[in-house]
């Protein structure tokens, strides 16, 4: 008898498909490039802000275009999923424990999206809605 | 009892023989109650002794018969026949390099689970008339989920971050530096540190979570890095604001 260990190797490209909870990584992985993009399309916002109302109006325009509003969209459903999935493995990272119990994490989890709610509404406020 | 006719496809692989392991096919008559180590027990018993896998206690608390059951980590002990199909396909644990059959390698594991000190390392040594270390409850309850990791490794078998480089520490091993970390009669904190916050320990880990998906005791690995990182970033920006603190 000898020994002979063999190693299997793994896809490089390919392995992500092999299990659905892969995919859901992935899927929020990648969902990082959406919010970029959008963090992308603000900061051009700005800059067509600060060449004038000419700049702002026609930024504003594209804005408009079905293709910006695909990708509004798209950034849109990829940023929800990017939040509740971070949001709800928060628990896991942050546990609390008061005295010998643990906190359910609905409690950790409901902080975070009541924070989002207040986050959003005090943005709303600022930009007039 | 009812008998039901089971195909188990079986990687197997014998150093000796074989250039690359294969499948081999086995029907098997199977009680409605057995889980897929009783078949595979069959097997040996019955049909071929040749068939070489690590089992012991059957009722999941070894930790010793992990195995890929279609696909997903499982302690072949807990695998219920009744909730799986007629077709099974059993292969060695996946990232791990194959001894014989359904036999890993486990040596790099055993490696790793040593190197991040899995004992307490106690302020000062006391003697055994000084009495024991004292904990209260709340205290014990801080890390006991962390203690209940049988080492199956189920959960290096499903994680992606190991499958492409396997000088990741891995999720047991460091949850297991979490277990003493937490441990308020443990001062080994700092000791474990080169090792586990390293780019090969806790900063390796993407949070994929499918190490906390199969573990068999929910011991929750995929928190315990969580955990360890956020402690590792509090330590490091305190040791920069703090002079003389730190290494």
């Amino acid at each position: 008898m000898s020994r002979k260990p063999y190693s299997r190797t793994v896809s490089t490209t390919g392995w992500w498909l092999d299990q659905p909870r892969y995919i859901r990584y992935m899927a929020r992985e990648v969902s990082c490039v959406l919010i970029g993009a959008y963090t992308g399309v603000i900061v051009i916002g700005l800059m067509r802000l600060s060449d004038g109302p000419a700049a702002w109006a026609g930024f504003l325009e594209a804005l408009q275009s079905p293709l910006s509003i695909y990708f509004h969209l798209l950034a849109l459903a990829f940023a929800l999923y990017h939040t509740t999935t971070w949001f709800n493995v928060t628990p896991k990272a942050m546990p609390v424990q008061v005295g010998e119990t643990q906190l359910p994490g609905i409690f950790i989890i409901g902080a975070h999206y009541a924070g989002w709610v207040v986050v959003s509404a005090v943005a709303l406020y600022l930009v007039g809605v | 009892m009812t008998e039901r006719q089971i195909d188990l496809e079986i990687l197997r692989y014998d150093p000796d023989k074989d250039e690359e392991p294969a499948f081999q096919t086995y029907r098997v008559p199977c009680h409605e109650d057995w889980v897929v180590l009783d078949a595979i027990n069959y097997i040996k018993d019955e049909l071929d002794r040749t068939l070489s896998y690590r089992w012991s206690c059957h009722m999941a608390v070894c930790g010793s018969c992990g195995m890929m059951i279609n696909g997903e980590p499982t302690l072949s002990c807990k695998a219920f026949l009744r909730d799986l199909p007629d077709r099974i396909r059993v292969e060695p644990l996946a990232n791990f390099p194959i001894e014989r059959d359904l036999v890993v390698v486990m040596d790099d594991f055993m490696d790793k689970l040593a190197s991040v000190k899995p004992y307490l390392v106690p302020k000062e040594v006391k003697s055994v008339e000084d009495g024991s270390y004292l904990q209260s409850p709340a205290q014990l309850k801080k890390f006991k989920q962390y203690t209940l990791c049988i080492n199956c490794t189920l959960c290096y078998a499903a994680c992606p971050q190991f499958a492409h480089d396997d000088s990741f520490v891995g999720p047991a091993a460091l949850a297991l530096a979490h277990r003493y970390n937490l441990d308020s009669r443990d001062v080994g904190r700092r000791a474990r540190e080169d090792v586990v916050a390293s780019n090969a320990g806790i900063w390796e880990c993407s949070f994929v979570g499918a190490c906390s998906d199969v573990c068999p005791e929910h011991v929750d690995p995929a928190g315990a890095i969580q955990q360890t990182k956020i402690a590792s970033t509090v330590d490091y920006f305190t040791d920069l604001v703090t002079p003389g603190r730190g290494k």
